[in-house]
This record gives structure tokens, C-alpha cells and sequence, in this order.
């Protein structure tokens, strides 16, 4: 592979990217609307009946959950469709694969992307965070990379299997049964705590409450180095099993 | 396609602006929905994980909310909200996504009209499909939260009929705003519209914490009028509300409808 392969699938990215950044107005607009409605409507009713929710009042609770969420929310849907779209309708990578660009560049480049579009989308939702007062320590700038490779961490195996399905009904299911109880139930909105211990267990073992976990423990100025480094090795090691799974599933549908 | 369309418009009464057969509008769909059966069982799930989430998990934090002068438990409060936006997120889905794909790439209605059938029978077809669908989900999530124990009230049966209501009104709108769109950027938008839609409902909290301002917007939307309706039929708090709520939907619905109609018959016959 030559070594600026992968450059080259991201500065295509990034050209497509200037028709379409329109639709990632809602990745800038959200942020705030979230953290206005909830914050304020959510946490009146929190701070009425609970007060503080982890020491903090809920809003500042909850927008590093929201941060972590959303990037995986953004890192799951760019793993899909897009993915599946490149593959089987306007095979884009055939195209690529025409050229000196081989397979590892084209993942390698596709998640770097991804990656580049997670760090600019969680900036803007930091600088929501900060202006709703949320960020209590400057530790909390580590949370937008810490979301960057949460959402990497889950399009990178999202993308190995958007290499190998014909049509979207996978990506349905596995949103609905997998990405939205995530959302909901791995501590974006409350403490796992409050989860039956069962599922508690359960919650824990997800990705998704690690990337929650990290952004949090970063606004809130509570970093503990050991929790901290477990949260960022497990999304870690599945961005780069993802990877791995990508290399393999991309080869197996793309060369022939 | 001039040619074709004045033949049309010949065979067809008052140009096909009244339905004859809207039914086999449904007819067809149902046919092709038997495809992703599975749509149906996970999207059953969805209402359930959402009524942990944010019913109990929330609900844990938030305590009693009260509702026509009672107090409610959250998820007893939130459950018809999210069953209301759910019925709205149905109908909007139906009435976009699927509707702009059937109409600039499949090019479906151009050879629906090659039949007996018209521009109204295509129209109203489309919205009972997509009622029909949110029938579906609505009974569901319905079921859902009985078993839950979160409709405190016999009223709560009512509340069926006033999702449908919800997805009519979404459903023509979201029709409506479909043929307006001209590529498949123009989602977005949808999105963006529909995002403080929801949030500034009173799904999450009564609408009282707001400024007055914003509760006047607030209230105005169709999907607070959906929430306030299925609320109050699950909480037993019914009251002349429920017949503005009514109103509202219908004419959100009506005005949805007469867009859409409009709009369809330019772009299908030029």
C-alpha cells in the first residue's frame, strides 16, 4: 500500500463533501436544540424532585452522554449506508480499485474520514456544551476526541458488514435493535445505576456506556487514570477489530 | 407525456380529481410490504426500549408530573407522548422518504396513471397505507404500555383512534412538504424541522415550563396537540381540550391534503 493512499480517499471525501455539507446542518443545529430542550425543560423537573444527579445538576449530567451518543449515532450511520451505497449501487471503490489505491487505503481512508467529520461535529457540540455551562473542567476538552473514537470505534465493524449486505434491511435491525437501546439505556439519560443489576452488568459491557463514561469523567474534572485508559482501550480495540474485519470483508466484496 | 396525460384526463371524471379506487393504492403496497415483514416485530420493540429509557430510567430522576390538575407518574406521562411521536415519525417517514423514492426514481405513479386510476385515488391511497402502517405501530405501543400498567384509564382505548388521527395529519403534511423536494438533500431539512417539533412538544415536560412565547409556537404544533390528545385519554384527564385537540388535527391534516394534491398533479401531469 502506498503510503498516501488512504489521503486520497479522504480528500475525495472531502470534495463530495462540499455538495452535501447541507445535510450536516442538523449536526450543528442539534446540539443546541438538545441541550436547550432538555436542560432546561428535563432538568427543571430533575432538579425539582432529585436535585443533582451524580453531583451535578442533570443538564451537565447529560450532555457528555449526549455528546457520546450522537458521535455514535454519526459514526454508525457513515458505516451503513454509505458504505453499502460505494459498494453495490455507484461502486465508487471499483472506481478507486482502478487506480493504485487498494483495499487497506480505501477502509484506512474511509475511517479516517469519519473520523476528521466526528472531530468537527463534536467540536461544535462542545462549544454548545460550554455555552450551556456544562464543561466544568478543562479536562473536558479530551472529551471531543474521546467522542471522535467513540463514533469510530462503532463505524469501523459497522462498515465491515455494510461491505458484505445487498440491501438495508440489516442496517434496520440493527439500529433499531441494537443502536437505539444503546442510546436509551447505556447512561446517556441516567446513571446505570438505576438499572436493574442484571442489566446493569449488561450496560456495562457496551461501547457505548465506555465512550459515555469517558466523555463524562473529562466535562465533569473527574479523570481516573485506570477507568479512564480501560474506557479509551475498549473503544479502542473495537475500532481496531473493526478495522481488521473491514480489511477482510471489503477484500472479499470488492476483489473478485 | 402531454398526449398521454390529455387521454387521461379525458377518461377520467373531472380529471381524476375524485377518487374512484384508492384502495388498490393500499392494495399494491400491502403486496410489497409483505417483503420486510420484519419492519414489523422490531418496530414493535423500539416503543418498549424507549419506554425504559426514558419512562422509568428518567423517570427515576424526574417524580410525579402533574397532568389536569393531577399528579402522574413520568412514565405514565411520557408513554402517550412517545406513542404520539411515534405515530408522527411513522407517518412522516411514509410520507417522505417513501414517497420521494416512488416518485422521482421508481416513477411509480407515472405508470399508476397509465391506469384507470388518478391523481386523488393515488393521494388518498398513499395516506390510508401509511394510517394503516401507524395503526399498526399505535396498537402495538399501546399494548405496550397496558401491560406496563401506564393507561390509568378506560378512556385510554380512545387513544387508538387519536394516534390515527396523528399520522393523518403527519402523513399530509409530510406529503405535502415531499412535493417540494427536488433531490435527496432536501431530507435533511425534514429533519431539522421535525427535531424541535419534537423536543418542544410537551413530550418530555408540560409545556408550562415555557415562556409564553414559545409555549404559544408550542402549542400551535401538531404534534403537542397529538401529545395533549393521547395524554389525556391514557391519564382519564378529558375535558373540552380533547375537542380542540380534535380540530387542530383535522385541520393540520385538511391543509396537508389540499397541498399535496395540488402539487402531485403538477408534477405528475405536465
Amino acid at each position: 500500500m502506498i503510503a498516501t493512499a488512504p489521503l486520497h480517499v479522504v480528500e475525495h471525501n472531502a470534495l463530495s463533501f462540499r455538495r452535501a455539507w447541507r445535510g450536516t446542518l442538523t449536526g450543528v443545529v442539534n446540539p443546541f436544540l438538545f441541550l436547550g430542550a432538555m436542560g432546561w425543560g428535563l432538568g427543571t423537573l430533575v432538579s425539582r424532585h432529585t436535585g443533582d444527579v451524580s453531583g451535578v445538576d442533570y443538564l451537565t449530567f447529560l450532555a457528555p452522554g449526549l455528546l457520546a451518543a450522537t458521535a455514535m449515532q454519526t459514526g454508525t450511520q457513515a458505516g451503513m449506508w454509505p458504505i453499502l451505497g460505494n459498494v453495490r449501487w455507484t461502486r465508487r471503490y471499483d472506481a478507486m480499485l482502478a487506480t493504485p489505491i487498494g483495499v487497506d487505503a480505501i477502509v484506512l481512508g474511509e475511517v479516517a474520514w469519519i473520523t476528521l467529520r466526528l472531530l468537527f461535529f463534536s467540536t461544535i457540540f462542545f462549544v454548545a456544551m460550554v455555552a450551556f455551562g456544562t464543561v466544568i473542567s478543562p479536562w473536558g476538552l479530551i472529551a471531543v476526541p474521546a467522542a471522535a473514537l467513540t463514533g469510530a470505534a462503532f463505524m469501523a465493524p459497522t462498515a465491515a458488514l455494510g461491505a458484505t449486505v445487498r440491501d438495508a434491511t440489516a442496517f434496520h435491525l440493527i439500529y433499531r435493535l441494537g443502536i437505539t437501546p444503546l442510546f436509551l439505556l447505556a447512561g446517556t439519560f441516567f446513571p446505570i445505576s438505576q438499572l436493574p443489576s442484571a442489566l446493569e452488568v449488561v450496560a456495562w459491557l457496551t461501547p457505548l456506556f465506555h465512550g459515555v463514561e469517558l466523555a463524562r469523567d473529562m466535562t465533569l474534572g473527574r479523570p481516573q487514570l485506570g477507568a479512564d485508559l480501560l474506557h479509551a482501550l475498549v473503544l479502542g480495540a473495537l475500532l481496531t477489530g473493526g478495522l481488521l474485519a473491514a480489511r477482510v470483508t471489503f477484500r472479499r466484496n470488492l476483489l473478485q | 407525456m402531454t398526449v398521454a396525460a390529455a387521454a387521461v384526463r379525458r377518461l377520467m371524471p373531472a380529471g381524476g380529481r375524485i377518487p374512484t379506487n384508492p384502495f388498490r393504492m393500499v392494495e399494491r403496497n400491502v403486496l410489497v410490504f409483505r417483503r420486510s415483514w420484519w419492519a414489523l416485530p422490531s418496530g414493535m420493540v423500539e416503543p418498549v426500549v424507549y419506554l425504559a429509557g426514558i419512562g422509568f430510567g428518567v423517570g427515576s430522576l424526574v417524580g410525579p408530573v402533574a397532568v389536569g390538575g393531577r399528579a402522574v407518574d413520568y412514565a405514565a406521562f411520557v408513554a402517550p407522548a412517545l406513542m404520539a411521536s411515534s405515530a408522527m415519525n411513522g407517518a412522516v417517514t411514509d410520507s417522505t422518504f417513501n414517497l420521494f423514492f416512488k416518485l422521482h426514481y421508481a416513477r411509480l405513479y407515472d405508470s399508476i396513471l397509465a391506469t384507470p386510476l388518478g391523481i386523488a385515488d393515488i393521494t388518498l391511497g398513499e395516506v390510508l397505507w401509511a394510517l394503516l402502517r401507524g395503526l399498526l405501530y399505535a396498537a402495538s405501543f399501546l399494548v405496550a404500555m397496558a401491560a406496563l400498567g401506564l393507561v390509568g384509564s378506560p378512556w385510554g382505548v380512545l387513544a387508538l383512534p387519536g394516534a390515527l388521527l396523528i399520522g393523518l395529519a403527519f402523513a399530509a403534511i409530510g406529503c405535502a412538504a415531499t412535493t417540494f423536494m427536488r433531490s435527496m438533500q432536501d431530507f435533511d431539512i425534514v429533519q431539522i424541522v421535525l427535531l424541535p417539533i419534537f423536543l418542544f412538544s410537551a413530550t418530555f415536560f408540560p409545556t408550562s415550563i415555557y415562556p409564553t412565547p414559545l409555549r404559544v409556537v408550542a402549542e400551535v404544533s401538531p404534534l403537542t396537540r397529538g401529545v395533549d390528545l393521547l395524554r389525556s385519554f391514557t391519564t382519564g384527564d378529558v375535558g373540552p381540550h380533547v375537542a380542540i385537540d380534535v380540530v387542530a388535527l383535522l385541520a393540520w391534516g385538511g391543509l396537508g391534503l389540499v397541498v399535496a394534491a395540488r402539487r402531485l398533479e403538477k408534477l405528475l401531469l405536465k
